[in-house]
């Protein structure tokens, strides 16, 4: 009994074969001869470890690079999801060949430049053209109702506002996600500022509690930062702090001025640099701008493409710019 | 303070008879904490010991100095080069199975295996080891994971999973063997395996990266510590609950104890075992978000680029988060069910052996066409792309994106008044205390609590926080998972006792509360900070979220297994419901519910680190800003011990305090419900 219903399943199981093979989709081993014959033709670009950090704009840049790199210079790309101590932990490894936006982090470059010290595995390559702005930044509805709030020295008149059950009596200022260099605890005990740092803690964290305050019109000061997609959708307002000048921020407790504005750059695996894949062309040529660099971060998070979407998305689009690079 | 009368030295003082209690317990806990309130108040913040969120002391730097001493001599160091040719290796099986089932094996355009080849297999092994409708469970979890759209991130995370666990038990079970035959050794692998447990994973993670590289073998490698606790404890215990006659009897018998191992304990703790892997494949699936922080294949990957991407990928987040739970459930269910059939057939049960062959073979033969198939036909090699997963994410997206936006003020309210009258003043005595008080407090409650031995651990564990520099920090931490427990606890006596009571309130929890715990905390955390805006609050909400279920599951056993004729009986004399559940039943349950609260802390304690993500502060900041930056390594090393010494005193004390119960459960329950602590995902 049992034995019959089971041979009827095979039997059944053998129709439905027969039935696919006819209508099957197509051809594996087919291609699998034309991928054998394409891998002798290809050139010699070989593989490209691009790391991925974590923030969209990161992935904007390492995207589009990527997306060239596959489809104009024929290379694997690998993309590798890590924060920025594991990355260049891996330019001396060999499993990072790109970091693609750095907004400089001094200790990691002592430790991987040569000229600062290091075991001379990285090094720079130049601007990614964009510019990053950090401070602090206040909810824009809040600009609009206290227009002289961004200016530090008013800051004290409005602590009592941003006071909240986390900030032990005292205004509330949000720090940010731990990846940032930030002084903001300096800042605000060096300038007298009836503040305390509460850290978000994450990215995510920032962004949520800004989107909340503009929605609901409540009060938010916090760390901040350009070029981020965020920025066009609830356009966060700077507040001034005393100018930024040489060295004001050499010594982490007695910081007392605003952040400089970063040039920011890409590192790679000196290793890679020194090959002759011509991927190390592309990412020396490779620059733009900010706003090329939020178009595509607006694909990701708000539009809901995936990052290659994205970045193909915009390539499409862009052609004389890409041209540039390529060349 | 004076001892509780039950204290040891009580029995021997000749008074007779034993007086009464003059103050109860809870007396003296309140005299205690009105002391220390007004300590507090005398103190003003002065001594306790805060420490600015990016500031380093000489004990936190000299571990980022080793770091960078590792970093500097890592080409000629030789235990790295070891480490490296095994994570080599490592790379080499994972690359070998993922070209089997989930990336193309170049020059093949798809893997070796196609999904309907990979159904069919797994269909047959279900069917071989848990019968046909596990078979058919599996094969549409399987099925509904490729829907969903993730089908190559699920073959990898089971790829890793697979490979971390038999890893895990080639290590764990000849330690837990040895464990068995030596109580020295069980005595110094226990701590051991606690550490691993309780030590957030974040903050190896980056040292881990220089010794195994970059590629699968760090998932590996991170998933084997975090899943072989629980492979080594229970297997070790079931072993040491074979039962001594039967030992005996073979022992008299003239056998070695070589052939006692392998002909009686371990054929004998079959089913114990496989309750192991169980537990060790559910602890290395609540790791799999974290392994995707260091780029480790599988579905930890799109829920954390999710979590960049902001809130308009919560349902994106969702999707991937749910195939996490409809593996976990599949792979709990096949094991649960093959570790029940091994029991059965151990004792002559389980049908005829002869059909069931017949029909192995004839489901086999149907795998293997299957496999055939798979391998001929792009449509059966690569998961069809559908809308079901980007449809499923649209209506999470839209119900999330409705509640945040209608409720954001109620829930503002709720998290102001919550940290204004719970979490503020407690944090206040705790942490706002001069340290020596509020240490002196937790020994004296220690003490009261549990005991000496209790207190004794106190003390060692309070020197250690205090050696790290993070005093303030950890007791704050301390504070938010107090307050966590208490509302893990309240939630989990209504809910339990309710489920208890109906069947069918049981029914449609369960399997919610299964979800739960499996459900990756990164998927929930962008709404729940859309509710309640980053702050302590929030990650209390996401410590109970992961801690709730586990605690309601045994309050719900601890009042079921109280006796059909006791609660008769208190019926019969007229008890109302309300008597019945204060009077008898929660009594009556009070060792599940001791136990329920040491889980519901350990849980809570787990998500310290999440916490830090979040806008918890203190150490879990402290550990994510460790793996973040480099120059803050060893701050988060040390909050990392700080968790570990916070972890071991509170499970201790309330250990402590439920063996001074003799109602409370044995080790198996404790065993059995233990895993899949997990401090991140």
């Amino acid at each position: 009994m049992k034995l019959r219903k089971a041979s009827a399943i095979t039997g059944s199981l053998a129709t439905l074969a027969l039935v696919l093979s006819a209508c099957g989709g197509g051809d594996i081993a087919a291609e699998e001869k034309e991928n054998e014959s394409q891998a002798a033709a290809a050139g010699d670009c070989g593989e490209l470890n691009m790391a991925v950090n974590p923030w969209v704009g990161f992935a904007a840049d390492a995207y589009v690079v990527g997306h060239l790199a596959e489809t104009e210079l024929g290379c694997t790309v690998n993309y590798k999801d890590l924060k920025e101590e594991v990355s260049w932990q891996g330019f001396g490894t060999g499993e990072v060949d790109v970091v693609i936006e750095d907004w400089g982090h001094p200790d990691l470059e002592k430790l991987y430049f040569e000229d600062q010290g290091g075991d001379g595995s990285a090094m720079e390559m130049g601007p990614t053209g964009n510019v990053g702005i950090i401070g602090w930044y206040v909810a824009p509805w809040m600009a609009e109702e206290y227009p002289d709030i961004t200016d530090w020295e008013n800051l004290n008149d409005y602590a009592d506002m941003f006071e909240t059950p986390e900030s032990g009596g005292k205004g509330q200022f949000l720090g940010a996600d731990p990846s940032y260099v930030q002084f903001d605890e300096a800042i605000v005990a060096n300038l007298g500022l009836d503040f305390q740092v509460v850290f978000s803690g994450s990215e995510a964290a920032s962004i949520a509690a800004f989107e909340k305050a503009e929605a609901n019109k409540t009060p938010l000061i916090g760390y901040f930062y350009e070029p981020q997609w965020f920025m066009s959708e609830v356009p966060l307002v700077k507040v001034n702090l005393p100018e930024f000048t040489d060295g004001c921020q050499d010594v982490a407790q007695d910081v007392a001025c605003d952040y400089p504005e970063t040039q920011l750059k890409k590192v790679v695996a000196t290793e890679f640099a020194e090959s002759d894949s011509p991927a190390v062309d592309l990412i020396a040529n490779f620059q733009w701008t900010n706003d090329d660099q939020n178009l595509v971060a607006k694909y990701i998070s708000v539009d809901g493409m995936s990052a290659e979407e994205a970045a193909a998305t915009w390539v499409e689009e862009n052609p004389d710019k890409v041209e540039a690079w390529l060349s | 303070m004076t001892s509780p009368p039950d204290a040891p030295g009580e029995a021997t003082r000749p008074v007779a008879p034993r007086p009464r209690r003059v103050v109860p317990l809870w007396g003296w806990l309140l005299v205690v904490v009105v002391i220390w309130w007004v300590a507090s108040r005398i103190g003003d913040g002065r001594a306790v010991l805060y420490l600015p969120g990016q500031e380093t002391t000489d004990f936190h730097d000299r571990f980022t100095d080793l770091k960078a001493d590792l970093i500097a001599g890592r080409d000629t160091n030789v235990l790295m080069q070891v480490v490296g040719a095994v994570s080599d290796a490592f790379n080499g099986v994972v690359e070998q199975l993922q070209g089997l089932v989930s990336t193309p094996d170049l020059p093949r355009p798809v893997p070796q295996i196609g999904w309907l080849g990979v159904l069919g297999i797994a269909g047959w092994v279900s069917l071989a080891i848990a019968g046909w409708r596990h078979a058919l469970g599996t094969m549409a979890s399987l099925a509904a994971v490729g829907l969903l759209g993730y089908w190559v991130d699920g073959m990898d995370t089971l790829i890793i999973t697979f490979f971390s666990v038999a890893v895990s038990l080639a290590l764990g079970l000849p330690l837990a063997v040895w464990m068995g035959t030596s109580r020295r050794v069980n005595a110094v692998v226990t701590p051991v395996l606690d550490v691993l447990q309780t030590f957030p994973a974040f903050v190896y993670l980056a040292p881990m990266a220089l010794f195994f590289s970059l590629g699968p073998a760090i998932a590996v490698a991170v998933t084997v510590l975090y899943a072989l606790p629980p492979a080594v404890r229970i297997s070790a215990h079931a072993l040491r609950s074979v039962s001594e006659t039967t030992i005996e009897a073979t022992t008299s018998l003239g056998q070695t104890g070589w052939q006692r191992l392998i002909k009686v304990q371990l054929p004998m703790a079959r089913p114990s075992i496989i309750v192991g892997v169980n537990q060790t494949m559910m602890a290395a699936l609540s790791i799999s978000v974290i392994a995707g922080f260091v780029n480790g294949p599988g579905l930890g990957k799109p829920v954390l680029r999710a979590l960049t991407a902001g809130s308009n990928q919560v349902g994106v987040a969702f999707v991937a988060g749910a195939s996490i739970v409809l593996i976990a459930i599949m792979l709990d269910r096949v094991t649960t069910a093959a570790s029940e059939r091994t029991e059965l057939v151990a004792r002559g049960g389980g049908g005829n052996r002869r059909t069931q062959r017949i029909v192995l073979a004839v489901a086999g033969a149907a795998a293997l066409v299957s496999v055939y198939v798979s391998r001929t036909y792009f449509s059966f090699a690569e998961f069809p792309d559908t809308e079901v997963g980007p449809e499923v994410a649209d209506a999470v997206q839209s119900a999330t994106d409705w509640t945040t936006s209608n409720f954001s003020g109620l829930t503002t309210g709720i998290q102001e008044s919550v940290t204004t009258v719970f979490i503020n003043p407690l944090q206040d005595l705790v942490a706002g205390s001069p340290w020596f008080v509020t240490g002196l407090a937790l020994l004296v409650l220690s003490q009261l609590l549990a005991g000496w031995r209790g207190a004794l651990i106190s003390a060692v564990c309070l020197s250690g926080i205090y050696a790290t520099d993070l005093w303030y920090d950890a007791m704050v931490t301390l504070t938010s998972v107090l307050v966590a427990t208490l509302f893990v606890m309240v939630v989990a006596v209504v809910l339990g006792v309710w489920m208890a009571r109906r069947r069918l309130v049981d029914r449609l929890l369960r399997p919610l509360l299964d979800a739960g715990q499996v459900m990756p905390s990164f998927v929930y955390l962008i709404p729940v900070l859309a509710l309640f805006g980053p702050g302590r609050f929030t990650a209390i909400v996401a410590a109970f979220i992961y801690a709730v279920p586990v605690a309601t599951k045994l309050v719900a056993d601890g009042v079921r297994q109280v006796s059909e004729t006791t609660v008769e009986a208190a019926t019969a004399a007229g008890s109302t419901p309300w008597q019945l559940i204060t009077k008898v039943q929660l009594p009556m349950a009070r060792g599940h519910l001791v136990l329920a609260a040491n889980q519901g802390l350990l849980f809570v304690l787990a998500m310290v680190v999440i916490g830090g993500l979040v806008g918890g502060g203190a150490l879990g900041y402290d550990s994510v800003l460790g793996f973040s930056r480099g120059e803050f390594f060893g701050k988060g090393v040390s909050a990392g011990i700080a968790i570990v010494l916070l972890g071991i005193m509170v499970d201790r004390v309330a250990r402590g305090a439920a063996e001074r119960d003799r109602s409370a459960p044995g080790l198996l329950v404790r065993l059995r419900t233990r895993t899949p602590a997990h401090h991140l995902s």
